[in-house]
């Protein structure tokens, strides 16, 4: 269905696409993976015509889509053969209500009015859409919305979809909920898929192939084959690689039959926790309403020093409002919160806070508006991420990088507490890893820090302490173990594969395993 | 609300198309406010639960301010007439070229009427468009429009639907911003608010561009690529043709019969361009909006309004029987249930 030979992409004489070849046969689900900048957009860029026609650059090599050449074919004129689903919904909406939406892409082919109708009905059905038909888009939830961006390509019938980190924005529940859509259409109505992800873990036990990125060059093959060696890999699939199993797993099915041996020889984790400090923050029956809705319902929390703190929940659980009213930046409408003014906030989109036009000229209006040393924001960069050129564009950066811009410019005024909303939003497992590192480091240096978030491989990684939010109200508050080890649909990998030993993370056990070893 | 209970959006502006006929034609006074009243009636009764509804609001204290300013002005450099003096400012001579002009100076009855009645005009057909706005989605009534203006249609849905994206993108930027401590004002203020929403503005842009070509807009019908520009030239041809006959008709001092022929002509040329250019577009309308009897009789009670004007105003009939006349028919939307 999808033919690439010797593709090669060249953004002004550097090249992101290296002599990629792969094909993607009648009905599978290709995952295409790989660290930030390796390529993927590009790769699904040229399979649905993008690249070259909207993004310029120069293109070698050939990419053939159910026969159609994607180098003398418009998108446009694809639009009839793949249907392509971006990361944020919302930014690709053309009309106002999900029954238009749907429409449209029919509506720009000429397809028949009664045939339309048809297809609308149907399409709503398959995707669980059927009761929104009518509802206005800005309305729906962020899952609810992906859902029928999916929908809006396919009534036309496309035969391949691209789909580029479609469960990016969204909590697990909605994300579980999106790429079981996903495996039916695949399933049931045989549509080859292309899908580029971060959070591998939900979607490799899809896959039927894998693209795997590096540096331009690709690894295509059967998962289990490519994930043997691939740079990025979900957490089972690291826990396979250290336990030494052959073919590596890729589902937690398949460790879990294997893991007996190795939870023996783990044992019960020992693993040192840090001291929690003084309470630097304390939110004391804090409410926040949005005309009448109830986002925060008197909620008590104590954020204590030298700890790193993880507030999790669906979305719309409240935990946004949380971090902003523990950043005395929201309106109360009860409660109140002390120790506010010692309190910085990264929000979900750090570029709002960015607004110069180079990263020389944010950090010294920091420095100035902190009233600080010159230089001061600058040092704070390099240690989280160094080596960021002074002349680029803050806009420029990749999200890694604004993210460690946007902290260092909060932490200038040296506040007791970091406050972060979503801050693994668009990283991939390398930055994040480095955001743990950083984290950790804060902690270690006395400060307390809130994390807002709900990727749980993360939250299992960096935090010490769980706030877990159910409509405004704490339904679990406890250190990381306990919280996530025993959870249904907050565990992370490693725990449903080693339980009932509360191991969280791949890094826990290859320390353990180290140790043995001399 | 469900597209379908919908009035077809076009037959409020027919009914509006009425409404300015007659304010036009009829001389202003009375019957301009009769017909005022009757738009604010239909306005505030049938307007829908959409954003736009809250220009309404906005158009009626735009229209107040048309008054001001307008009797502002003459209040201020007015010229005198020889009608009776209502009172006298101190009068203030303006030195050199300006011999003619004074500030301030007598205020005449007929010259501060004349300065409220033409303000009172100009505002109400400033409420009439704020009113069907409000009533029928500039958004529902753009998809009416044929197929060779579908792309336009569709890029001018966007263009309108990109405002309210906009306030909302100020006020989350602003929200953010309030965290990095150091107060900003002015001008500096202004640009670290502007700088990161133009970006995002310019970024979704990009992606909404994309997203539409990968869904096929702008598609062209295999064989229909060459003579395309031709087409499109003649159908803006067509529309300024359009737009001046109207503006002809409307103005009493242009010639009538080069106005008609302007419109008849545009109309015809129009037309013609529409049909070539609708064959090289394929699209189809997903369950298009159906003419039902409330619009039959939201344009009907329009066309009635504008036909009472014209006629009446040329057969020389009081213009107060004839704005009561318009003014009732217009109201009439008001009786039948809202949209």
């Amino acid at each position: 269905m999808i033919e690439i030979e010797n593709l090669t992409v060249t953004y002004g004489g550097e090249p992101v696409l290296t002599e990629v070849s792969a094909a993607v046969g009648e009905g599978e689900l290709c995952l295409v993976v790989g660290p930030t900048g390796s390529g993927k957009s590009t790769l699904l860029g040229a399979v649905s015509g993008r690249v070259p026609h909207l993004t310029g650059g120069q293109v070698g090599g050939n990419v053939r889509v159910g026969g159609r050449d994607t180098r003398t074919h418009q998108p446009r004129d694809l639009a009839d053969v793949v249907g392509v689903v971006g990361q944020d919904p919302q930014a690709t909406f053309v009309t106002e209500t999900v029954a238009d939406e749907l429409a449209f892409t029919m509506e720009q082919l000429g397809v028949a009015p009664a045939l339309m109708r048809r297809r609308v009905e149907e399409v709503a059905d398959l995707l669980g859409l059927a009761d929104l038909r009518d509802r206005a888009l800005h309305t729906l939830s962020g899952g609810e919305q992906q859902r029928v961006a999916i929908g809006a390509v396919l009534t036309a019938q496309p035969r391949v979809l691209v789909l580029d980190e479609p469960t990016s924005a969204l909590d697990p529940g909605a994300a579980e909920d999106v790429l079981a859509a996903l495996a039916r259409l695949v399933h049931d109505a045989g549509v080859t898929v292309l899908l580029a992800e971060h959070r591998l873990e939900r979607v490799v036990g899809f896959a039927d192939m894998v693209i795997s990125l590096d540096g331009g060059r690709a690894h295509a093959g059967r998962p289990a084959e490519v994930f043997a060696t691939a740079p990025v890999a979900p957490p089972v699939v690291q826990l396979g690689r250290l336990a030494g199993w052959q073919p590596v797993p890729l589902t937690v099915r398949e460790a879990r039959r294997r893991s007996a041996p190795l939870r023996e020889r783990l044992g019960s984790p020992v693993l040192p926790t840090r001291e929690p400090g003084e309470v630097v923050l304390t939110a004391e029956r804090v409410r926040v309403t949005y005309d009448g809705f109830v986002a925060v319902d008197g909620i008590d929390l104590d954020v204590r020093a030298g700890q790193v703190t993880a507030v999790m929940g669906r979305n719309g659980a409240g935990k946004s409002s949380l971090l902003w009213a523990l950043a005395g930046a929201q309106r109360l409408a009860g409660g109140r919160v002390r120790g506010e003014d010692q309190a910085a906030l990264v929000p979900q989109s750090p570029e709002d806070l960015l607004y110069l036009l180079t990263v020389a000229a944010e950090c010294r209006t920091a420095d100035a508006d902190a009233g600080v040393e010159p230089g001061t924001t600058r040092g704070l960069l390099d240690a989280l991420v160094p080596g960021i050129d002074d002349d680029a564009n803050p806009r420029d950066l990749s999200e890694g990088q604004r993210l460690a811009l946007a902290v260092a410019i909060q932490l200038a005024r040296s506040p007791q507490v970091l406050l972060l909303d979503e801050p693994t939003r668009g990283l991939d497992y390398a930055a994040k890893e480095h955001l743990v590192v950083v984290l950790e480091g804060l902690a270690d240096a006395g400060r307390a820090v809130v994390v807002a978030s709900h990727d749980v491989e993360f939250v299992a990684q960096a935090a010490d302490r769980v706030v877990q939010l159910a409509d405004g109200a704490v339904v679990a508050d406890g250190p990381v173990r306990d919280v996530l080890a025993d959870s249904a649909l907050l565990a992370p990998q490693v725990a449903k594969v080693l339980s009932p030993q509360p191991w969280l993370t791949v890094g826990e056990v290859s320390a353990v395993l180290a140790e043995e070893q001399p | 609300m469900t597209t379908a209970t919908l009035t077809h959006p076009l037959a409020w502006w027919a009914w509006a198309a009425g409404v300015t006929v007659a304010v036009v034609r009829l001389p202003a006074g009375a019957a301009t406010g009769l017909i005022l009243l009757a738009v604010l009636l239909v306005g505030v009764a049938c307007r829908a639960d959409s954003p736009w509804a809250k220009a309404f609001p906005a158009a009626i204290a735009l229209g107040v301010i048309i008054v001001a300013v307008r009797v502002g002005f003459y209040l201020v450099v007015g010229l005198p007439d020889s009608s009776p003096v209502l009172w006298s400012w101190p009068q203030i001579d303006l030195p050199g070229w300006f011999t003619n002009l004074s500030l301030l100076g007598p205020v005449h009855t007929d010259g501060l009427t004349s300065a409220a009645l033409t303000g009172l005009s100009l505002a109400t057909l400033v409420i009439t468009f704020g009113a069907v706005n409000a009533i029928a989605n500039p958004r529902l009534a753009l998809r009416c429009l044929p197929g060779s203006l579908h792309h336009l249609g569709t890029a001018a849905v966007i263009a309108v639907s990109v405002t309210p994206q906009l306030i909302t993108a100020i006020a989350r930027v602003r929200r953010a911003q309030s965290l990095r401590g150091g107060a900003r004002r002015g001008l500096r203020a202004f640009t670290a608010r502007l700088v990161p929403v133009l970006a995002g503005a310019l970024d979704q842009a990009l992606d909404l561009a994309a997203s539409m070509d990968s869904r096929g807009y702008a598609r062209v019908h295999p064989g229909h690529r060459a003579g395309r520009r031709g087409v499109t030239a003649l159908v803006v041809a067509a529309l300024v043709a359009a737009v001046a006959g109207t503006y002809a008709l409307l103005d009493a001092s242009a010639p009538r019969g080069l106005g008609l022929a302007l419109l008849v002509g545009g109309a015809a040329v129009g037309a013609g361009a529409s049909v070539l250019a609708s064959r090289a577009v394929v699209r189809t309308r997903y369950r298009p909006l159906l003419w039902g009897v409330r619009a039959w009789v939201v344009a009907g009670v329009g066309g009635l309004a504008l036909v009472v004007a014209l006629a009446g105003h040329a057969a020389g009939t009081e213009p107060l029987l004839l704005g009561i006349v318009a003014a009732a028919a217009l109201a009439v939307p008001a009786l039948t249930e809202a949209t």
